[in-house]
Parts: structure tokens; sequence; C-alpha cells
């Protein structure tokens, strides 16, 4: 592990490494050079861009680890989309608790990302691509505007770059905070100009996206593995990971009880103990007890099921888990999982979208229950009514994974740390705390429940 | 539900001031100078559609009017031919516009998951307390401070993080938070 050298990360620290000025002189935009170059007489193609990325194994950051070459080819072709554009979409809406890696790549070295959306550009034959930053980010906005307009500047953007007869157009468009934004169509909703409501799939982006024309939603990270591809090719990407469906570099957000929380560079599938040890183990010595492996949607594991797991897409959800956005957040042995899971749950009730009534009324109600729980109120049925509730809200009921993404961790944690919750239940100083629960479901909310999405 | 900046607005429901689709006013008509109007020219010109400019439109609107009014609502529907109810849609949705005058220094306290391992709520309410117990979303008298729980920052590994107006802070504890507020002053 240690002889690793980081590659997306290769050029943190460096100074001024956000001009346009020392990415070049690190071999920086070559790879976008050398295929401008090769447009005109056929050397390069998108279609062998596709094909590298395809080569690569490529599978996106963003969350769900789809193929990202496979992903291209679902744009229809020129004779069947007719004159509609197609749209690349950098997806930097970053806001799922845990996770901060996108923001330092923004912040320190956006050329990279460009040069990924370049290339994307050029195999998917876009002509304006968008960065979708989540508004908290001011700062990163600023980065990427100054960096885009260099690469304006320096000809790498705009009309036929470097006499390849290429266009293309980059604009930085800054969310204004709904975490839902950075599910895709919710996103492409939200560049519209609208509320950032998840659409009814399909049809998929890749055929309607934005303003109805293809379009392609990619991760930061994605974007920067794609540059990498291109200068080294897709041999070199895959010898890094740990087998052929789990290929090429990794970023992990460590945060929580860590000694040394931060972005950690490491092949795809680096076991969780190793990543752990970079970290400087759990913070004061303590014990392991809990990690939530892929950000709040991810399944809570115990430390038992974590310690051997490599932290790849296939190795995650072995464990019954995801490796989401690789946000790794360690819990040590002092953690109350009932008060933690309150909190995550909060953030689901926060951030719902409204459209589907198993989420809109599921992701309150989940925190409402577990705020009684941990403030002394709750009822001994409690514990099983959170079960049923979050049972009763996921599984394709909804237009979005959400839903889903919200019962995790009620689902993961009550099971694996009952106890606690039953201790907080047996200590409540509710009277008639040990009565059946009271129905918070009113049969006119259960009727809508059932009614599932349509309501 | 932590808030947002617009939780006031909720609790002035009531107020005869509010428009038809509900946005406060702030008493007079509002229209952007002329480096705003500027900007938002070259905006149209980076979309397919008029409409894609309405949340980059209402950034600016912020900047120029501090939060957005139902003055600035219309304002903004009118340059992109929108319906004033709609633009209020949008603008609710969305916890960053100001639904009402913030104080100069917005400090957005994270809560979500890391945060609170790092005892985030403490620092939250230990901040609203010092500064004259503030009610979640409430402006202090002086105008000076508006305190508000966010969710996840994207600063997990600097836990517990605070953005004030968009400047972002690092490991704000029980321990510190008096010289952090110090240099808020
Ligand atoms: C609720 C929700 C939030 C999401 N947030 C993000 C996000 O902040 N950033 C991101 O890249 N993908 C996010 N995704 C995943 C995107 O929908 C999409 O799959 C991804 O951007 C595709 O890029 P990739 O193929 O490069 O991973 C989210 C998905 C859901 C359901
Ligand atoms: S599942 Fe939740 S977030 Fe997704 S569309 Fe439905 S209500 Fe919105
Ligand atoms: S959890 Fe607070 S910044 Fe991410």
């Amino acid at each position: 592990m240690s002889d690793y050298q980081p590659v997306l990360l290769a050029r943190l620290g460096k100074k001024s490494s956000c001009a346009l000025e020392t990415y070049v002189a690190d071999g920086g935009y070559a790879s976008w050079k050398k295929v401008l170059a090769g447009a005109k007489s056929g050397e390069w193609t998108p279609a062998k861009v596709t094909d590298l990325v395809k080569a690569s194994g490529l599978r996106g950051r963003g969350g769900a680890g789809f193929p990202t070459g496979m992903k291209w080819t679902f744009v229809p072709p020129k004779e069947k989309r007719g004159d509609k554009p197609v749209y690349l979409l950098c997806n930097a809406d970053e806001s799922e608790p845990g996770t901060f890696k996108d923001r330092l790549l923004i912040e320190t070295d956006p050329h990279q990302i460009l040069e990924g959306m370049m290339l994307a550009s050029f195999a998917l034959e876009v002509k304006h691509a968008y960065v979708y930053i989540r508004g908290e980010m001011v700062h990163g906005a600023e980065i990427l505007n100054a960096a885009v307009a260099e690469a304006y500047a320096a000809g790498l953007l705009g009309r036929d770059l470097l006499g390849s007869g290429v266009d293309l157009d980059v604009t930085i468009h800054r969310g204004a905070g709904a975490y839902i934004c950075g599910e895709e169509t919710a996103l492409i909703e939200s560049i519209e100009g609208k509320r950032g409501h998840p659409r009814i799939k399909p049809p998929f982006p890749a055929v309607s996206g934005a303003w109805n024309a293809p379009t392609v939603v990619n991760n930061v990270e994605t974007l920067c593995c794609v540059k990498h591809i291109l200068d080294r090719g897709p041999d070199w990407f895959k010898a890094i990971g740990r087998n052929d469906r789990n290929t090429g570099p990794k970023l992990y957000c460590v945060s929580g009880h860590v000694e040394k929380p931060g972005v950690y560079e490491a092949p795809m599938g680096i076991l969780f103990k190793d990543l752990l040890a970079m970290c400087g183990g759990v913070k004061g010595g303590r014990k392991l007890k809990a990690v939530i492996p892929g950000g709040a949607s991810a399944p809570m594991l115990t430390a038992d099921e974590i310690l051997e797991v490599p932290m790849d897409f296939d190795g995650v959800a072995a464990a019954k888990s995801m490796l989401g956005s690789a946000a790794v957040v360690v819990m040590d042995e002092t953690t109350d999982m009932p008060k933690a899971v309150t909190n995550i749950s909060k953030f689901f009730a926060h951030e719902s979208c409204g459209q589907c009534t198993p989420c809109r009324e599921g992701t309150p109600w989940l925190n409402k229950m577990l705020k009684r729980i941990v403030n002394g109120e709750g009822r001994q049925a409690d514990v099983d009514l959170l079960l049923q509730v979050a049972g009763q809200m996921g599984n394709g009921m909804t237009i979005c994974v959400f839903a889903d993404a919200a019962i995790a961790p009620v689902l993961s944690a009550v099971p694996k740390f009952r106890a606690e919750f039953e201790a907080y239940v047996a200590r409540s100083k509710k009277p008639g705390f040990d009565e059946p629960a009271p129905s918070d479901i009113t049969p006119k909310v259960a009727e809508r429940m059932a009614e599932g999405m349509h309501s | 539900m932590s808030g947002g900046a617009g939780t006031p607005v909720a609790e002035l429901a009531g107020n005869p001031r509010t428009g038809e689709h509900g946005a406060l006013s702030c008493g007079h008509p509002v229209a952007f100078s002329p480096a705003a109007l500027e900007r938002f020219e070259a905006l149209l010109t980076r979309y397919p559609t008029k409409q894609a400019a309405l949340l980059p439109t209402l950034w600016i609107a912020q900047e120029e009017f501090g939060w957005i009014s139902r003055e600035a609502v219309d304002y903004v529907a009118s340059l992109l031919d929108l319906a004033p109810a709609f633009v209020w849609g949008v603008v609710t949705f969305y916890t960053m516009y100001n639904r009402a005058p913030v104080g100069k220094h917005l400090i957005q306290v994270c809560t979500s998951i890391s945060c609170h391992l790092a005892g985030a709520e403490k620092v939250y309410h230990e901040c609203r307390r010092k500064l004259g117990d503030l009610k979640p979303g409430e402006t202090s008298l002086d105008g000076k401070y508006t305190v508000i729980e966010v969710e996840c920052l994207a600063q997990c590994d600097k836990a517990p993080a605070v953005m004030v107006n968009g400047d972002d802070y690092e490991r704000i504890t029980l321990e510190n938070l008096d010289s952090f507020l110090e240099k808020l002053k």
C-alpha cells in the first residue's frame, strides 16, 4: 500500500495548484490537446474515447457505481437524436453527509475536473457542459469560474478549439441548498430553473434529460478518472483496482472518530482495516464500534462486519452495505447509536422533496419516533414500530431511491444495536410506556402510504 | 425541520405585509444595479432557456438586496417571464435563499452525522445562547447575527464545521467558540 502513488490527489499541496500554468507544467491538458489534434484526421473519434473508458472498467464515483463507458453508450446516436444537442452535467452537488472528496478536487485541482469534462464532452459530442455545484461551496464556485476563464483564454474552451473544428462551452451553475438535487433527475430539474423534484424514470436522462435532450450526469471524481484514463491508458487504470469490476484509484472520505480525518486516496478495494490504519486508527486508541461505509444513506456495519471488507463496490455490497460516495464515518465505543440514528433521520426528514407519500410522511415520522426514544419518552413497542414503518417506505414505492437511503440507517442499526434502543425505552419516563404504541398512523395516512407514490 | 433562514416567515404567516405568493414585503420596489443587470444579461447567454437562469438570477438578487422579498420575487419573475408564484415556489424549495432579512453574519452550524459525533449540537445551542438566547433563525437585535442549523457542509473532516455567510470555519468547539465569535465582530 505504501508504494501507491496518488493519481487524483497527485497535485495536492503544490503551490498554485489551481492555476492553469502549473497544471500545464505538470503535464495537464496533454490528453485534451492530443484528442483535439487528432479530431480532424479521424485519429481521435468520440467512439475511441468511449471505448477507452469502457475498457478501463471505470464505475461512477457518485454513489451508484454505474459503469461510465456503458452509460455514455446509452446516448442515442446522431441519426436517432436528430438536431438535439447532448448535455454533460458534472455533478458537484456533494451533500451526502460524510462526503467531502469533490470539494477537495474542486478547491485544489479544478483543471483536472475541466479536462475530464472536455474529454467526456468530446466522447459524447457535447457542445455545452455544466458543473452543478452545491450552493454552499461559494469558494469552490469562484475557483471553478476562474479556471473556466483561464481555459477560454488559453483556447481550450470556445469555438474551433486549436483548429480542430470542435466547439465546447462550460458553465458553472450554483445550486442553492437542497440535498436531493444531487439525484441526477432532480439536478436536471434544478438546472432547468425548477424545484428539485426527481423525475419518474424512464425516460432515462441519456435519452431525455436536461431540456428534453440526451444528458449524461457524471460525478466530479468520475470525470477526473476519465482524464487519467486518457493520459495513461485503460490497462494502467485497471491494474490499480482489486479486480476487473472494481478498478482505478479511489478517494475515501474518512470522518468521525479517527485520529486523522481527511480524504485518502488508495487503490479501489483497499481493506477497511488498512484504510483505518492510514487514518491513524480509532481516536484515542478506543475500540471501533460501527462504521457507515458510504455516506448517511449506506447501511451501518459493526466493527466485526467491516474490518476485513475490501472498500470497493462489490466488496461493501457483499457485506450488505454500499460503497456509495465512499464517505466512511467511523464511530467508536463511546458512540450512542440511537442518538446517531436519530441524527441521521433528522437529515432525511429535512431533505425529502415531498413528492411521494411514503417518503414525505415516513421520514419525519421515523425522526419523531427516534426523538421520543432518545428523549426518554419512548414506548416499548416503538422499537418494532420503527422497523415496521421503515419497512413500508422502500423497495420501489417511491420515485427515487432517497426513501431507500432514508431507511437504511434504521433498518441496519436498530437490529444490530437493538439493546441500546431498548435500554432507552426501559428507562423511559413516560407513564404507560409499556403499553402498545399509540397508532401514529391515522387511517388516512395509512391509506395514503399504501397508495405509495401515486397519491 | 432545521428551519433555514426562512424560519421566521412561517411565524409571520399571518403578517399583513405578506404578498399573495407568501413572500414578505420589503416595502419598496426593487431593481438591479447596472452591474447586476450586466451579469444577468450574460447569464442568459449560457442556457438554452430563459427559465434556466432562475437560480443564478436569484443569487444575484440575494447579493443585491440581501434577501428575497415579495418585490424581489416579482422583479425576478418579470425579468425571466415567469409567474411570481412559480418563482416563489422555487425560492422556498431551496434553503439558501433568505426569505427574511438576516444578520450581517449568517452563522450556519452543521449538525449532520460527522459533526454530531464531534458535539455540534452543543456548539449550535451555545452559540445561540451567547448571542442573546437567539431562537433558530432569529436575528440579534443589533442586526449582526443570525444562527441557523444546516446539514452537511462537506467539511466533515473538520468537524464541527461552521459556515459564516460564504466562508468556511473548521473545528468550532465549546472551547474555541468565544474566540470564533470575537473574530466575527
Ligand atoms: C438522494 C441522492 C443524492 C445524490 N447525491 C449525489 C451527489 O451529491 N453527487 C453525485 O455525484 N451523485 C449523487 N447521487 C447520484 C446521482 O444520482 C448519479 O447517479 C451520479 O451523479 C452519476 O454519476 P456517476 O455515474 O459518475 O457516479 C445522488 C443520488 C441520490 C439518489
Ligand atoms: S423518494 Fe422522497 S426524495 Fe425521492 S422523489 Fe419521492 S419524496 Fe422526493
Ligand atoms: S457532517 Fe458536518 S460537514 Fe459533513
